[in-house]
């Protein structure tokens, strides 16, 4: 199948320094200059700006931020889904050393499943309301390998086993609305892994679920991603998913990336004020009555962007510099400070980015910033 | 009418002041409404404009024309029967030819168009009022009486609205004011079920509540809270349905069951020129034409006020944009 | 299924019962047939036979009880016109509209459907236009002036069809374009808004996400979930067809119910005039069973009994 065979030929030059062998942490997906526009009556904004990041085998990217930051929107311009008003102004989405953003969309069908999956937030009006999951689950089988009705229907039997559907040979015949959120949730991952992706893109997959259930979609979540060794981009505003599943992380602001690196670190010690907000939101051994930490203000327009920092006018550490000269993503954190805080703060729970971080050191990019002063952010 | 006098003493006090020789501000009072006013919004669009003035148009000619136009519609002439139109050479009356008779084309639309219109908007009227009030209160108080509203409303929509007219037109001889009745009541349930569904949903609303533990009345309640929000709605149906029951008065005069002779209106000029169709084309194509006319206008009207009166669409219409496509809505209300 | 199908069919019944019973009772309102069927010079005890005969002289309610007696035995009376068989009549004028508005309505919804679908795609292009161009003309334009322009060029001035009559293919094409134009305006509209609407849920960008291509999208997935609206409006555009069906039936001299219907009301025919309106009636009924029945197979959600917990 093309499937198998093109990773090998088409494979990344770093991936072959990787230190686990096989494909994993192979970089999938290398996005750059990603830029995307909306078309509104009020003139065409610029919802998404000059986003970059890079997704690997067998590792979890997450991209974090607010509801309106343009995340799903970057999702959306990934799996060629956008929407009508939405145009792909610029940028490059290399997976597998091919770039999506210059196919047609014809030739970009042929990607569209076996190559890359999407999981959406809400699993009801994700599935078509008149065909029975097996249907739905079989569609792609159909669609990319030919098979018939009642081939595509034992394939989407195997899939509700492998996401763990109980009795999937009695409710493959069962419409959407017969199943529970969570069951809903997985039949819809199942269909975006049904090909065996190498690219699965999770947009707020938990985020409608109750909290026990959000639990059992994450682990199947790491499950498949690590049976298949896919990468994984999960977008969500959670900072404890992210600490608890993601191996690296984007953190976006109102269309930009504005900090990106192993969760370990950016989390340890975030080198952007934004990021620190976030971080110091979270309430961490307070006491009953005391005063919860929040950023103050609300997130600009996309109709109003300023033309410095996309951060200005909330930041504390505001400076002339920052309302003229919109700083660019850098290298960040780390081998900068003598201290040697960025290290020694590597989180023991998070060994597996630990330990991927120690062998890919070389050939990993730097943390990265998009701030005038991120080396003087205190991390007190 | 105070707040444009001061608007206008405001500004002269303003160029009083301005030093001699500079251009005087321009009083640009339409901007200083904080609602764009429907009239205004009406000019923007033209082709919202243009069906706006057909429909004055067709209205004063109906209100004023009969007058103008003496005894001409009714007056034989064979000399000049069957004259073809679009020349002068036999006077202006005859400009759109006339018929076997004589009798000026032009006239008679003009006649034609007072019937015409003396049914349609009765009709409309009373539809709208009857159903529409009773639409609000059925949908108000939910239960069984929205339960046999809708009933009632089912009965009457589910049969062909055209024969039920024709039996009862002729078991009730066929005179303008039974044609009204009848065309009002088969078209009632339109605006019953529109008005039930936008006031069942309106009287679950917090504001709805809210007058109902000041302790008013359900009555006050349908008429202060329900019917504004509602009203909008059932112009534009009522706007819509203008087509519908002239459409349908046409049906009925065509079929012999409508307006009679010597009356005259479009639909029954349309039927009594059919069989002149190969030698006069004109007796049944120019009161079709001005039927169209007269529809086509409200119903590019209706598609205005359908975008114009909802606030949430309002916003299209202000736009510097190639014309937004006027749309017809789904002819009838879902229940 | 069968219980959902009883409640249909009985809240469906209620009109059918109501319209039947009103027909019947203002159709004896519209005066005694004696004096359209008797010389001008009968005497009175001619017509009192001809009221007694045929049970005219009976009160409203007895007459009733004596109608619908007779129709549970499937007797219908007979046409005072003809003598025949009533129920026979409006039997064999039936055909004939069904005929047409089947024809009609089979190409109303697959024009609809292909115009309508095209218009989604691309709101605001060209099919987009073209479709509410005509959707606004449909709305406008009497049925009968329409028909009368048609004869007017294609009949009189070009000799392509034929005025009026059954006779040949040519002779269904003006009936069926006037007759057309209705329908095809409602439903392309409706098409068209819920194709729009289906096009932008979520399941259509997953479809879109496995690879599903333009083609597949509209027809596997968006179709269906839009033609649920379209059957919704499926009976009013019925009962507007038989609206139509009347007025295209008496321009174009075409046999049928609709024809039958003006006929026997004009010649205060009661026993046809019954017969036709009953047959209309059942005939309506049936297809808002068919519509609900259709409903019901198309969206697993409208159907009351889950098939699993």
């Amino acid at each position: 199948m093309k499937t198998a065979a093109d990773p090998s030929t088409r494979q990344n030059p770093q991936g072959s320094a990787g230190p686990a062998g096989a494909q994993a942490h192979d970089v999938v997906l290398q996005v750059s200059d990603l830029a995307v526009d909306i078309r509104t009556h009020r003139g065409t904004v610029r919802a998404v700006n000059s986003v970059g990041f890079e997704a690997r085998a067998g590792e979890t990217l997450a991209l974090l931020g607010e509801s309106g930051c343009g995340k799903s929107m970057t999702a959306k311009a990934l799996a060629g889904i956008m929407d009508p008003v939405c145009d792909l102004a610029d940028g490059r989405i290399v997976l597998n050393g091919t770039d999506l953003a210059a196919l047609t969309p014809k030739e970009r069908l042929k990607f569209a499943g076996p190559e890359l999956g999407i999981v959406f937030q809400d699993a009801l009006t994700a599935l078509n309301p008149v065909y029975t999951v097996g249907t739905q689950l079989g569609e792609a089988f159909r669609i990319h390998r030919g098979l018939n009705a009642k081939q595509a229907r034992a394939e989407a039997i195997d899939l509700m086993k492998r996401v763990g559907i109980p009795e999937p040979e009695s409710r493959v015949n069962s419409y959407p609305h017969q199943f529970s959120g969570g069951m809903r949730q997985r039949i819809l991952i199942a269909m975006a892994v049904a090909l065996n992706p190498r690219l699965l893109i999770a947009d707020e997959p938990t985020t409608a679920l109750d909290v026990t259930v959000q639990a059992q979609i994450m682990q199947l979540l790491r499950k498949l991603r690590e049976e298949g060794q896919m990468a994984v981009i999960l977008i969500t505003h959670d900072l404890a998913v992210v600490a608890e599943e993601a191996d690296s992380v984007a953190v976006m602001y109102a269309g930009n990336v504005v900090e990106s690196g192993p969760v370990a670190e950016v989390f340890a010690d975030p080198r952007h004020p934004y990021t620190k907000g976030l971080l110091e939101s979270v309430p961490v051994h307070l006491e009953r009555g005391d005063q919860l930490k929040s950023i103050p203000g609300s997130p600009p327009e996309l109709h109003d962007i300023p033309s410095g920092c996309v951060y200005q006018s909330r930041c504390p550490m505001v400076q002339d510099i920052c309302r003229a000269e919109r700083p660019a993503l850098r290298p960040a954190g780390r081998r900068r400070t003598p201290s040697g805080t960025a290290t020694a703060a590597a989180d023991p729970e998070q060994t597996t980015s630990a330990g991927t971080n120690d062998g890919g050191a070389t050939v990993r990019p730097v943390r990265t910033a998009a701030c005038h002063f991120s080396e003087e952010i205190t991390n007190a | 009418m105070t707040s444009s006098l001061t608007d206008g003493a405001a500004s002269e006090g303003q160029e009083e002041r301005q030093p001699a020789g500079q251009p005087p501000t321009r009083n640009a009072p339409d901007l200083r409404d904080g609602q764009p006013g429907l009239f205004r919004l009406l000019l923007k669009d033209r082709f919202a404009a243009v069906a706006a003035f057909v429909l004055l148009l067709v209205g004063l000619t109906a209100l004023v024309g009969p007058a103008l136009m003496g005894d001409l519609a009714t007056k034989q002439n064979l000399l000049f029967a069957n004259k073809a139109p679009f020349t002068m050479a036999h006077g202006w009356e005859y400009f759109l030819g006339s018929d076997s008779l004589g009798r000026s084309m032009l006239a008679r639309l003009v006649v034609a168009s007072r019937t015409t219109l003396s049914v349609a908007l009765p009709a409309v009227a009373v539809a709208l009022l009857i159903g529409s009030l009773w639409g609000v209160w059925a949908g108000y108080h939910r239960g069984w009486r929205e339960n046999v509203s809708m009933r009632v409303a089912d009965v009457i929509m589910s049969f062909p609205s055209l024969l039920l007219a024709v039996v009862v037109l002729y078991v009730f001889s066929p005179s303008a004011a039974n044609i009204v009745l009848i065309l009002a009541l088969t078209r009632i349930p339109i605006y019953l079920r529109t008005a039930r569904a936008e006031s069942a949903e309106l009287q679950s609303r917090t504001f709805v509540d809210a007058a109902r533990t000041f302790g008013a009345k359900p009555n006050a309640i349908i008429f202060r809270h329900v019917i504004p929000v509602v009203l909008p709605t059932l112009l534009t149906l009522a706007t819509l349905e203008f087509c519908y029951v002239m459409l349908a008065e046409s049906s009925l005069s065509f079929l012999g069951i409508g307006i009679q002779p010597p009356d005259v209106s479009w639909g029954l000029m349309v039927s009594q020129g059919r069989q002149y169709l190969q030698t006069a084309w004109w007796l049944s194509i120019f009161p079709g034409v001005a039927i169209v006319v007269t529809t086509i206008a409200a119903n590019v009207l209706a598609a205005w006020l359908r975008i114009a009166t909802d606030p949430a669409q309002r916003w299209r219409l202000a736009l510097p944009r190639k014309r937004l496509i006027a749309r017809i809505p789904a002819k009838e209300a879902q229940p | 299924m069968l219980t959902y199908l009883r409640k249909r069919i009985i809240s469906s019944a209620l009109p059918l019962v109501v319209v039947v019973v009103g027909v019947f009772a203002l159709a004896r309102m519209t005066g005694n047939p004696a004096s359209l069927y008797l010389p001008l010079n009968a005497t009175q005890q001619m017509r009192d036979d001809f009221t007694a005969r045929n049970g005219l002289d009976q009160p409203l309610l007895v007459q009733m009880a004596d109608y619908f007696g007779g129709v549970l035995r499937l007797d219908f009376g007979q046409s005072l016109r003809t003598g025949q068989d009533a129920a026979a009549m409006a039997l064999r004028a039936f055909p004939a509209t069904l005929q047409l508005a089947a024809t009609t309505m089979v190409l109303a919804v697959v024009l609809a459907v292909i115009v309508g679908c095209w218009a989604a795609l691309k709101p605001n292009g060209v099919a987009d236009r073209i479709s509410s161009f005509i959707s606004m003309a449909a709305a406008s334009i009497p049925d009968f002036w329409l028909a009368i322009v048609g004869i007017w060029i294609f009949a009189i001035t070009l000799g392509w069809v034929p005025t009026s009559g059954v006779s040949g293919a040519s002779a269904w094409v003006l009936p069926i374009a006037t007759l057309l134009l209705r329908p095809f305006g409602v439903l392309v509209q409706i098409v068209r808004g819920s194709m729009v609407s289906a096009l932008s849920e979520p399941y259509i960008k997953l479809a879109r996400s496995r690879g599903a291509g333009e083609l597949r999208v509209v027809t596997h997935h968006a179709l269906r979930n839009a033609a649920a609206p379209a059957l919704t409006v499926a009976g009013d555009l019925t009962v507007g067809l038989v609206n139509g069906a009347v007025v295209v039936e008496t321009i174009f001299g075409w046999p049928g119910i609709g024809k039958l219907m003006i006929d026997s009301i004009l010649q205060r025919d009661f026993a046809v005039l019954q017969a036709a309106v009953l047959l209309t009636a059942v005939a309506i009924f049936a297809l808002n069973i068919l519509i609900d029945m259709g409903y019901a197979l198309l969206d697993a959600r409208v159907r009351p009994v889950t098939v699993k917990a």
